[in-house]
C-alpha cells in the first residue's frame, strides 16, 4: 500500500507502523464519575467496520509523525491522510 | 584536552572506503550533529535562530541548506545541524547558543553513522536498497526512510552524490548491504 | 546425437553450438533455444512421467503456461526442481533430469499406478485413508509423497544471492508484443518514465512466432528497429527475462527478473534473481493469450502439444517435435499452424477441424467435421484416431498432434485486486472485467483483441489515454487484422480418460465425479479434483474443467464463474522473495561500542533483539559458563565490575511541558523530581499492565533523560510519540531518541566511586554528599570529554552509570579497565547482569511479561492517584485487584542442592497438583553466587503475606517437585545499604 503523507507525499506502507483505530485519540477524562466504564469501553471497544475505516498509523521509517488515515477496508482505498495531532485537536484534545 | 582515542562507527581507527565500478561508498566520521525540534508557539523564533546558524533560510520539508553549517528536515519543525566534527565538536552546544529556549537541542553526533554514495551509476545502487524515488528526489533534498529495515536519512548533495545517516550502531549491516548492492548493480 | 528435427530458419544462433545433458545424455543446441526446443530439435519428446499416474509426458506449450514438461534443472546444490523446460534458456554445460521416475524415465515402476487409475479418481486420498488417524502420518502421508509428486530438492544451501529492488515509473507496460511494445513506443516517445518488462528473453511476444508482415516488412526487422529505438530513450527501461507476478495496492506491482538464470551460474556478487517492487502511475497489461487445449481420450501423449506451441517452435526456434504432424482444432488458428510446418517442410498428415464448413487447403488434407477420439503410442505419440464427420473412423500416423481450442486472454493480474472477468461470447472466452485494480488498463490480446493490426493499436490508443498523451502521436504499423472468433469446444464427447490438468492429473472423469459427488462450485471442484492446483495454477486447464462442470450442472460458464486468480503469475523461488535478508542478515545487527574490545577479550555474544552483547567473558581454564558468570558476580560484589548498558533506550524528553508530559506517561510522579536527582518510573499500558520501566534523569527544568528497557526501547519512543501527538498534542514537549549517541557503562560495587574518580574531571565531587544516590549531571572525563553520569543501580551495589559520546566508548572501557586495575575490575555480561538483579530483587523483562500490574510488581503504591496518567484508571478494575492478587515474592530451596526452575508453578505444600491448586509461578531463576544456592522471583497468590511459607515448586512437564520456601524477592542487602553507601 501507499500512504499519502500529507507532509511528505507518496511512502510505502512498510515505512508505516499500524496501530489501530483512530479512536484511541478520544482518550476520556480521568476524572468523571463513570471513568472506569468510560476507559474500558475506550480500551478494549472497536468497530470492525467492512468499509471505510479511520486507523492510527505511525511514520516509524520516516518523520516519526502520527497519522490518522483514512482506509477502506475491503478495497484499501485510502481516500484521505491526516497528521493525527491535528485530528488530535479538531477533536478538542490539548493538554 | 582529554585523551580518549575516537572510533569510527565500524570500529576502525579510520574510515573505510569502498569502490565498485564508478561509485565510491565512504565512511564519513567527520561529522557533528545537533538535533533542533522548536518549542510549542516559538517556530518563528527556532527558524530565525537557525538560518542565523546555517546562513540560509531554514530548510523547508523534505530538504536541506546551508554551507558550512547545514541543517536538514527530520520531522515536523525538526531539523538536524550539520557541521564538521574538528572544528565544531561542541555543536550541540552552538546550537543551543543560537537557540537559547526558543528550541530543544541534542547532541546527535554519535546516533548516526554517514555514508557518502557517490558516482555516475549511483542510482542502479540505491534502486536495490531504498524504496524511495531517488532518481526524483532533487540535489538538496533530505528525506528519513527505510534502507535495509534501518530507519535512515538519505541526503542528495549533488546528481551523484547521496549522503545515508544511519543508525551509528548498525553501521556495519548498512554498509554490508550497500557493498553486497553495489557487487549486484555495478 | 544429432538435431533431427531442427528446421531452417528461426532466431536461434547456429554460428555459435552449446552442449546440454538431459537425463546424462548428451546433446547440442543453440543460442536462442529454450530446453523444451533444443530437446525437441534432436528429437526427444519425452521429458517426465506424471504426478499421480506415471504416464510418460512430453512438451505441451512453448511458454510459462507448461504444465508437463517439469525437469530438475541443474546438480548439486544448484539443483531447482519442477522447472519448466519451456522457458529455460539453453546455456553450454546445462545439465536437466526428468523427475519422478524410478528407476528410469522410460521404465518407471511406479507406471503401475495408471492400470489402478479406477481408483487413484479425485478424492482418493480423502476417502481412502481415513483411519485409523495414526497412520496418517507415520505411513500412509510418506508412501503417498513418495509415489506422488514432482522433483527433489538438493537439501543443500542455496549458493546463489538474491536481490530485492525498487522501480518507480510512469507507466509499467507487463508484456513486450505488439500492444506492449507500441504503448512503450508511445509513451516513450512522449517522454514519460516507461518500464517494459516481459517474462521472455526477447522481446516482441508472439510476434517472434508468427511469420505475419508489419509494414510489408518481417516482422522481426519492426521488433528490432522498435527495441532499438526503445532502447536509446533514456527515459525507457526495458526489462526482458522480468515476470510481473502480482498486482497490488495502489499501482504497486511485484516483479522477478531473473539475471543468472541464462548463465551456468551468475558471476560473483551478482544476483541470481532480483524480486522488483514497481511502483507505477498507471500499469498496462499486455500479457496476450494461451491457447486452452481440447480433451479427448489419452490425449496427455508425449508429442500431443498446442497448435499455437508447435507454431512457435517451427517459427522462432527451427525445430519441430516430429516430421509427419496432424493439427486438431476448432478455429481458423490451428489452420495457421498447418500452413507453417508446411512451409518449414515438415509434412501435415491432416487438419482435423470440428467445423463442418471449416476452410480447405490444397497443401495438405483438411478433415473437415471430424474429431480426434482416442490415440496411441507409449512413450510418445504414433497413432492419432480420428472419427470422420461420416461416422468412419481413420487412422493418422504421426508423431505430433497440434491442438488449438481456442485462445484465452491472459486476464490473470486484472483479478489480483478480487476483480472478476466476464463472459465474451464471441470469443468464447473470459476477457477483464470492469473492476479492474486502480491504475491498470489491458490492451491486446489480453483484452480480447486478437489481430495484430488490433494489439497493435490498442497498445497505442491505452498508452495515450493512460497518460492523457495527446493522441495523434504515433502511426501504426499496418498488419493483419483478420476477425477472430471462438466457438466453444471443450472435450470430445464419450472421453473419459482425457486429461484436463496435465500436471495434477485430472480428467474430464474427475470432474465428472466431483459434480456426481456434490462438490459442484468452481471452488469445491478445484479443491476436491485439485484442479489448477497445480505449480501451473491451470492455465490450460482451468477453462476446459469449469466448462465441463458447466455442461454438467446445465448451467452457462459465466454463471459457473472462475476460481480467484492470485499472485504469484508463475512459480518464485523463496529465496528470492527473502532477498539478501539470509542467515545472518535476516535483520541488521547492532553492535555495541565497546563490542570490538568486547571480541578482543573472548566474550560470549547474545542477541538481544538486533543487539549483540557480551553475555559472559570466560577467563583461560573456565570450561563452564556458570564458573564466568559466578565469577564475574563475586568479583563485582567484592570490588567493582564494568557492563556495557549501551542497549538500553535513551529518550531526550525537553520542552516547558516535559515534566508534565512524565506525568502522564509513567504511573508515578515526576513533576517534583528536582534537577540533577533521577527517578525509577513505571509505565503502565491504558489497561493498566506494566508496560515498561527505567529512569528518568533530571538534567535541567525542562530536560529529562530517560531510560527504557533493551527490549522495549522502540515500543516505547513510538507510545511517547503517541501520547505526545494523539494525546496532548498541545504540550510544550520534543522527543528524540539518543540511544545510539552515547556509549553507556555501568560501573558496580563498593570500588565504583574510587574507579570513577580516576577519570572523572577533578572539578566534578562525586562523593556521597557531592553525588548522592540517585543524582545525575553532565560531567567531563578524561581531562574535558563530556560526559553524563547517572547514580543508578541495578545490581544493588554502590553503581554508577557513565555515557560517554559512542566514539569515544571504546576508549573509555579500555581506560576503566586499566584504571581499575589496582580494583581488580572485571566486566561483566549480562548473565552476571542477570543473576545480579534477581538477587537484588529487580523485576526485568520475565516479571514485566504482560500480564502484570504495578500491585503485582509490588509497586501498587506507587500508581498516583493524584493525577492523569496512562492505565491509571483500568489499573484499579477489580479484577485487578482482588485479594488474592499475585504478588511478587523471593523463591528459595529448602534443600540449598535443589534447583529453582523458571516456568515451574508453585503449589501447596500438600494436596493434589493441577491447576485448580496452583498458587503462582516463578518467572525467574538463577544461581547465586552471593547465597551459594539457586534463587528465584515469581508471582504468588497474596504472596506479600506469605513469606517464610513452605511450598512446592513443580514442573509436571520435566518432573521436577521442589521444596521450597516463599522469601521477600530482595535477597541481597534488602535494606539498600550498599548502594547508599
Amino acid at each position: 500500500m501507499i500512504i499519502q503523507h500529507p507532509l511528505l507525499g507518496p511512502r510505502d506502507s512498510s515505512e508505516f507502523v499500524y496501530l489501530g483505530d483512530a479512536s484511541l485519540i478520544d482518550r476520556p477524562d480521568w476524572q468523571a464519575e463513570n471513568a472506569a466504564e468510560t476507559f474500558y469501553d475506550y480500551a478494549y471497544l472497536r468497530d470492525n467496520p467492512a468499509g471505510e475505516n479511520r486507523e492510527l498509523w505511525f511514520h516509524e521509517g520516516g518523520d516519526r509523525s502520527w497519522l490518522v488515515v483514512t482506509r477502506n477496508t475491503v478495497t484499501h482505498e485510502i481516500s484521505k491522510v491526516e497528521l493525527a495531532c491535528d485530528v488530535a485537536r479538531m477533536r478538542g484534545r490539548s493538554k | 584536552m582529554h585523551d580518549l582515542i575516537a572510533l569510527t562507527a565500524l570500529g576502525g581507527a579510520d574510515p573505510e572506503t569502498c569502490t565498485i565500478g564508478s561509485v565510491t561508498c565512504s565512511e564519513v566520521p567527520d561529522v557533528a550533529l545537533a538535533s533542533v525540534a522548536a518549542r510549542l508557539g516559538r517556530e518563528g523564533e527556532t527558524h530565525s535562530a537557525l538560518a542565523a546558524l546555517i546562513g540560509q533560510k531554514a530548510p523547508g520539508i523534505g530538504q536541506f541548506s546551508g554551507q558550512t553549517l547545514i541543517a536538514f528536515w527530520a520531522g515536523p519543525e525538526q531539523w538536524i545541524v550539520e557541521a564538521p566534527f574538528e572544528s565544531h565538536e561542541g555543536l550541540a552546544e552552538l546550537v543551543k547558543d543560537g537557540t537559547k529556549d526558543a528550541a530543544s537541542v541534542s547532541e546527535q553526533t554519535d546516533a548516526w553513522a554517514r555514508f557518502d554514495l557517490e558516482g555516475p551509476d549511483v542510482q542502479s545502487v540505491l534502486e536495490l536498497l531504498c524504496n524511495l524515488d531517488c532518481r526524483n528526489l532533487a540535489t538538496g533534498g533530505a528525506a528519513r526512510t527505510s534502507i535495509h529495515h534501518l530507519v535512515c536519512f538519505l541526503l542528495r548533495r549533488s546528481t551523484d552524490f547521496f549522503s545515508i545517516y544511519a543508525p551509528r550502531s548498525s553501521a556495519q549491516s548498512l554498509q554490508h548491504a550497500i557493498v553486497t548492492a553495489m557487487k549486484s548493480a555495478l | 546425437m544429432t538435431q533431427v528435427n531442427r528446421l531452417n530458419g528461426g532466431q536461434i544462433d547456429r554460428t555459435s553450438t552449446l552442449n546440454f545433458k538431459f537425463d546424462n545424455r548428451n546433446f547440442t543446441a543453440h543460442p536462442g533455444d529454450t530446453l523444451a526446443s533444443a530437446l525437441l530439435a534432436n528429437g526427444v519428446r519425452l521429458i517426465g512421467r506424471s504426478f499421480k499416474y506415471h504416464r510418460p509426458r512430453g512438451i505441451l506449450s512453448a511458454g510459462s503456461e507448461e504444465p508437463n514438461a517439469l525437469v530438475e534443472l541443474r546438480t548439486g546444490n544448484r539443483k531447482e526442481p519442477n522447472t519448466r523446460a519451456t522457458t529455460i534458456e539453453m546455456f553450454d554445460g546445462l545439465e536437466a533430469h526428468s523427475q519422478n521416475r524410478w528407476p528410469s524415465l522410460r521404465f518407471d515402476a511406479m507406471a503401475i499406478n495408471d492400470r489402478f487409475s479406477n481408483f487413484l479418481t479425485a478424492g482418493f486420498y480423502y476417502k481412502t485413508f481415513m483411519w485409523p488417524a495414526a497412520f496418517w502420518e507415520k505411513l500412509y502421508e510418506p508412501v503417498i509423497r513418495r509415489a506422488a509428486g514432482l522433483g527433489t530438492m538438493s537439501m543443500q544451501e542455496d549458493p546463489d544471492e538474491y536481490d530485492k529492488g525498487f522501480r518507480h515509473c510512469d507507466l509499467l507496460i507487463i508484456g513486450a508484443g505488439p500492444a506492449g511494445l507500441m504503448a512503450a513506443l508511445t509513451a516513450g516517445r512522449a517522454g514519460s518514465d516507461v518500464i517494459l518488462a516481459d517474462e521472455d528473453f526477447v522481446l516482441g511476444g508472439r510476434l517472434n512466432s508468427e511469420t505475419y508482415s508489419l509494414n510489408d516488412d518481417i516482422a522481426a526487422n519492426w521488433i528490432t528497429q522498435t527495441v532499438a529505438e526503445l532502447s536509446a530513450m533514456p527515459n525507457v527501461r526495458l526489462m526482458p527475462r522480468t515476470t510481473v507476478i502480482g498486482a497490488f495496492d495502489h499501482g504497486i506491482y511485484g516483479a522477478v527478473e531473473r539475471k543468472g538464470d541464462h548463465l551456468s551460474a551468475p558471476s560473483e556478487g551478482k544476483p541470481r534473481q532480483i524480486l522488483w517492487r514497481i511502483y507505477s502511475g498507471r500499469a498496462l497489461l499486455c500479457a496476450g493469450a494461451t491457447e486452452r487445449p481440447i480433451a479427448f481420450e489419452n490425449n496427455d501423449r508425449p508429442g500431443i502439444m498446442l497448435a499455437g506451441a508447435l507454431r512457435s517452435y517451427a517459427n522462432r526456434f527451427a525445430a519441430t517435435p516430429a516430421q509427419r504432424v496432424a493439427i486438431f482444432t476448432n478455429n481458423d488458428d490451428g489452420h495457421r499452424t498447418a500452413a507453417d510446418l508446411h512451409a518449414k517442410g515438415v509434412k501435415i498428415a491432416a487438419v482435423v477441424d470440428i467445423r463442418p464448413e471449416a476452410p480447405l487447403n490444397g497443401d495438405y488434407e483438411v478433415l473437415r467435421g471430424a474429431e480426434v477420439i482416442d490415440t496411441k503410442g507409449r512413450l510418445g505419440l504414433t497413432f492419432a484416431e480420428v472419427k470422420l464427420a461420416d461416422g468412419s473412423n481413420r487412422t493418422l500416423d504421426v508423431g505430433a498432434l497440434g491442438i488449438s481450442g481456442g485462445w484465452n486472454p491472459n486476464v490473470h493480474l486484472t483479478c489480483h485486486q478480487r476483480g472478476r472477468p466476464v463472459w465474451n461470447e464471441t470469443l468464447s472466452a473470459f476477457v477483464p472485467g470492469d473492476t479492474l485494480p486502480p491504475g491498470l488498463t489491458v490492451a491486446g490480446a489480453a483484452n480480447g483483441i486478437m489481430s495484430t493490426h488490433g494489439a497493435l493499436k490498442s497498445g497505442a490508443e491505452a498508452a495515450t489515454h493512460a497518460l492523457d498523451l495527446k493522441s495523434d502521436a504515433i502511426a501504426i504499423p499496418t498488419a493483419e487484422d483478420a476477425p477472430v472468433t471462438q466457438t466453444p469446444f471443450w472435450y470430445v464427447q464419450g472421453c473419459s480418460r482425457a486429461w484436463l490438468d496435465q500436471q495434477n492429473d485430472v480428467t474430464v472423469k474427475d470432474v465428472k465425479l466431483s459434480h456426481q459427488e456434490g462438490f459442484q462450485s468452481v471452488e469445491h471442484l478445484k479443491r476436491y479434483t485439485t484442479l489448477g492446483m497445480a505449480t501451473d495454477q491451470g492455465k490450460t486447464s482451468n477453462m476446459g474443467g469449469l466448462a465441463i462442470m458447466a455442461e454438467i450442472a446445465g448451467k452457462s460458464i459465466p454463471q459457473v464463474g472462475t476460481t480467484i486468480y492470485r499472485p504469484p503469475y508463475t512459480p518464485v523461488p523463496i529465496a528470492t522473495f527473502a532477498g539478501r535478508m539470509r542467515g545472518k542478515e535476516f535483520h541488521p545487527t547492532r553492535l555495541t561500542p565497546s563490542h570490538h574490545w568486547a571480541k578482543e577479550r573472548g566474550a560470549v555474544f547474545v542477541e538481544v533483539g538486533n543487539w549483540l552483547r557480551a553475555q559472559w567473558f570466560p577467563l583461560p581454564g573456565e570450561t563452564h559458563w556458570r564458573q564466568s558468570v559466578d565469577r564475574e558476580v563475586r568479583q563485582t560484589r567484592a570490588s567493582v565490575g564494568v557492563c556495557d548498558c549501551t542497549t538500553l533506550g535513551k529518550i531526550d524528553v525537553q520542552g516547558t511541558d516535559a515534566a508534565d508530559f512524565l506525568n502522564r506517561i509513567y504511573c508515578n510522579g515526576f513533576a517534583k523530581l528536582a534537577v540533577g536527582k533521577t527517578r525509577y518510573g513505571l509505565m503502565l499500558r491504558e489497561d493498566g499492565i506494566a508496560m515498561d520501566d527505567g529512569t528518568a534523569g533530571r538534567l535541567a527544568e525542562d530536560h529529562f533523560v530517560v531510560t527504557t528497557t533493551t527490549a522495549n526501547a522502540v515500543k516505547v519512543y513510538q507510545h511517547m510519540e503517541f501520547v505526545r501527538q494523539c494525546l496532548f498534542p498541545d504540550m510544550d514537549v520534543q522527543l528524540i531518541s539518543t540511544t545510539e549517541a552515547w556509549a553507556q557503562y555501568a560501573v558496580a560495587g563498593p570500588n565504583s566511586r574510587k574507579l570513577l574518580q580516576k577519570i572523572v574531571d577533578p572539578e566534578f565531587d562525586i562523593s556521597n554528599d557531592g553525588f548522592p544516590f540517585m543524582a545525575c549531571g553532565n560531567i567531563t572525563v578524561c581531562g574535558g570529554l563530556r560526559a553524563r553520569l547517572f547514580r543508578i543501580s541495578f545490581s544493588g551495589e554502590l553503581a554508577f552509570e557513565i555515557a560517554v559520546p559512542s566514539r569515544y566508548g571504546d576508549a573509555l572501557m579500555r581506560r576503566l579497565m586499566v584504571e581499575g586495575e589496582e580494583f581488580n575490575v572485571v566486566p561483566y555480561g549480562t548473565e552476571a547482569l542477570g543473576v545480579m538483579r534477581i538477587e537484588k530483587g529487580h523485576a526485568a523483562g520475565n516479571e514485566l511479561n504482560g500480564t502484570t500490574t504495578a500491585l503485582n510488581l509490588g509497586m501498587g503504591r506507587m500508581v498516583s492517584k493524584k493525577k492523569d496518567s496512562i492505565g491509571s484508571v483500568l489499573s484499579e478494575r477489580e479484577g485487578l485487584n482482588e485479594a488474592d492478587a499475585l504478588n511478587m515474592v523471593g523463591v528459595k530451596p529448602v534443600n540449598s542442592a535443589d534447583k529453582i526452575t523458571a516456568g515451574a508453578h508453585l503449589m501447596d505444600a500438600s494436596g493434589p497438583v493441577d491447576a485448580a491448586n496452583d498458587q503462582g509461578y516463578v518467572t525467574s531463576a538463577a544461581f547465586s553466587p552471593s547465597l551459594n544456592c539457586y534463587i528465584g522471583l515469581g508471582f504468588l497468590k497474596n504472596g506479600s503475606d506469605r513469606h517464610r511459607e513452605k511450598m512446592r515448586l513443580v514442573s509436571p512437564l520435566t518432573d521436577l517437585t521442589v521444596e521450597v520456601e516463599i522469601v521477600s524477592s530482595h535477597f541481597v542487602d534488602p535494606e539498600g545499604e550498599r548502594l547508599r553507601a
